[in-house]
């Protein structure tokens, strides 16, 4: 077991910082303070991180965001960042409209 | 379904090479792409590429774009553009979104060139409109001819960032200060050297404590940083600026190989999130292939031989060619490989602080942490000498892997060797007929053509100029040194523009004898 799954493991109180009103996931508007606070809730890891606060989900699928929460999770776990596994990649790769996601072109069409 | 012999993510340098050895090799391919241009980076790159002949050394990097474009339509490659791949499935499934439809192609076998995205480093202010990736800002002046800002606060000093910063001087903006929070300059030497003499201050081991500005930017406050990365009280400087550039690396794309089932791993020195692969770019799914960027943050030349030696391997892959011929050309693309790969920038060398050339000459320390060779340093280098009449004076300090200005002078003044990361040198017994094509084939834009003394107490230096408008002969201004500040009153004698010469014209100014080895850039008197 990796040390990020040892849920065991204390990891300390949260402390407030100045800058935790920072914006990180500027799609869904979530803070740096609210990334801190969701370790403490007891996220540990990239995948719980999204589904909880919603970070990497907004518009441009957390390619600004992913590496700076990742930094923020790990340092607020005291460990390296290449200790924690990205969140699961999964279609669509990029940001899609539902009508254009279930639109499957007819399979006789022979341009490309 | 449509099924391709190979489909290949990314029209960039590393997908469209890798689609031009596998089409010549008989396959049926198509690339993909989700921009309305191909060639990734390539058209934003105005610069002239590093390297020797075979990696298109001292062509700029959109004339390679255009190369490449040419020779995959030759070969039959079907590039399809505004095609986003929104899925990767086992068995090769790729699933494509373009206009309103989504369609689902097989590949018997697929390379994943989907390059790499930009860092962002935050700090109060940090979302502010104005704060944008060097990557984009490039973009803006390259692609689309639109200014990002006229002031401009460059954050971070390796490849990108020095070479965006010459590009947003060239377009006329004025960049007030590059900053990097690490001691050293990251990237070439001679790229820091060229924004140096235009007068840009570096500012190592500082990073920006706050963007400033209520809807947009309109200042930016930096502070030296200690060897913890703290802010030292008391160092704060503030500067007015529109724009603060980004640019502090690079992140694979490579999320697309970890939906298909890929191994991956995290690995700092190829960027963070690589697919686990082989010297040639088989990943642990037969048949799926990587290249380029993706599998590890180099540059777009190594790209394209990654993407070559990826092509041939699905080739083989699939049976258009044999086993013995695919190894006699990996045999080769590795030479052509390693020899990008050498040098004190090498992959092997980086974090190393390298404190002697190969040559066992002590690397300038004013260049790592100002951005500039001093006056004092400078003689140490073989390619600075002196003679009586013109000859050159070679300013590249540092094993890089370039060899250009070797064949450019045809009458033997310079010399490389074969070691492609030597220093040149300056032969002594062959005379320099004072034709410039050492200077313009620079990519480094390194070499001078000195005059020491013309008989008159004045001295001549022909240097690099690629600004606009160009001066007139007889303009007077400032002999500006290697640091940038006005050194001499300088006259331009003449502005030499050739074909050959590639857009890099040659000004030549008239500057007092004893600043012959000190000016290296002219400003006009405004």
């Amino acid at each position: 077991m990796n040390s990020v799954n040892d849920r065991s493991r204390d990891i300390g109180e949260f402390v407030p910082e100045p800058d935790d009103d920072m914006l990180i996931c500027r799609c869904e508007e979530i803070t740096k303070g609210e990334i801190r606070k969701a370790v403490h809730d007891g996220m540990w890891t990239m995948t719980e991180i999204r589904r909880y606060l919603r970070t990497g989900m907004g518009l441009c699928q957390g390619q600004t965001c992913a590496r700076l929460v990742k930094g923020i999770v790990a340092r607020e776990l005291k460990i390296s960042p290449a200790e924690l596994e990205p969140a699961t990649s999964r279609v669509p790769m990029r940001p899609i409209e539902m009508k254009v996601f279930a639109n499957e072109a007819a399979d006789t069409k022979e341009d490309w | 379904m449509k099924r391709y012999d190979l489909i290949i993510v990314g029209a960039g340098p590393a997908g469209l090479s890798a689609a031009i050895e596998a089409a010549k090799k008989g396959l049926k391919v198509i690339v993909f792409d989700e921009n309305e241009k191909p060639g990734g980076q390539l058209f934003k790159q105005i610069h002239k590429f590093f390297g020797s002949k075979e990696h298109r050394a001292k062509i700029r990097g959109f004339v390679i774009g255009k190369q490449l474009l040419e020779e995959a339509d030759a070969a039959g490659v079907k590039v399809e553009l505004n095609a986003t791949v929104i899925g990767l499935y086992q068995d090769k499934e790729v699933v494509v979104k373009k206009g309103d439809e989504i369609r689902h192609f097989k590949g018997d076998s697929v390379i994943i060139a989907t390059g790499a995205a930009e860092n962002m480093v935050t700090f109060p202010g940090w979302t502010l409109p104005g704060v944008i990736g060097a990557g984009a800002a490039q973009t803006m002046l390259n692609l689309h001819g639109i200014l990002p800002g006229k002031k401009i606060l460059m954050l971070g000093s390796g490849n990108v960032g020095l070479v965006v910063s010459f590009q947003l001087m060239q377009c006329g903006c004025d960049v007030v200060a590059l900053v990097d929070a690490a001691p050293r300059v990251g990237g070439y030497g001679v790229h820091a050297s060229k924004i140096s003499r235009c007068g840009v201050p570096f500012y190592l081991s500082h990073t920006i404590v706050k963007a400033e500005g209520t809807d947009h930017v309109s200042g930016v406050t930096i502070a030296q940083v200690d060897d913890k990365f703290k802010f030292i009280p008391g160092t704060e400087k503030h500067f007015d600026v529109d724009t603060i550039c980004m640019a502090v690396g690079l992140s694979p794309m490579s999320q697309l190989l970890k939906m298909a089932g890929c191994k991956m791993e995290d690995n700092p020195k190829r960027g963070g999130q690589v697919p686990i692969c082989d010297e040639y770019g088989r990943t642990s799914l037969p048949g799926v292939l990587v290249a380029g960027d993706v599998s590890g943050i180099e540059e777009a030349s190594s790209a394209m031989i990654e993407g070559r030696m990826a092509g041939l391997v699905a080739a083989e892959y699939l049976g258009f060619m044999e086993k013995d011929e695919l190894d006699a050309s990996l045999k080769e693309l590795d030479d052509a490989l390693m020899g990008l790969r050498q040098g004190m920038f090498a992959p092997s060398n980086r974090g190393k602080k390298i404190e002697k050339t190969e040559e066992g000459i002590d690397i300038s320390s004013n260049l790592l942490k100002k951005g500039f060779v001093s006056d004092d340093e400078i003689e140490r280098f073989p390619g600075v000498t002196h003679r009586v009449g013109v000859h050159p004076v070679m300013e590249c300090t540092q094993n890089i892997p370039c060899n250009p200005c070797q064949d450019a002078c045809k009458k033997g003044c310079i010399s490389i060797g074969d070691n492609i990361t030597s220093l040149p040198v300056v032969v002594n017994d062959a005379a320099c007929i004072n034709c410039g094509m050492c200077v313009a084939s620079c990519s480094g834009q390194a070499i001078f053509l000195v005059d020491e003394d013309t008989g008159d107490g004045m001295a001549t230096v022909t240097l690099p100029y690629e600004f606009l408008p160009l001066p007139e002969p007889g303009t007077k201004g400032k002999g500006l040194g290697r640091d940038g500040k006005a050194v001499c009153d300088a006259v331009v004698v003449s502005v030499k523009t050739s074909k050959a010469f590639d857009k890099t014209n040659l000004l030549t100014m008239k500057v007092p004898k004893e600043y012959a080895m000190k000016a290296r850039f002219f400003k006009a008197e405004v």
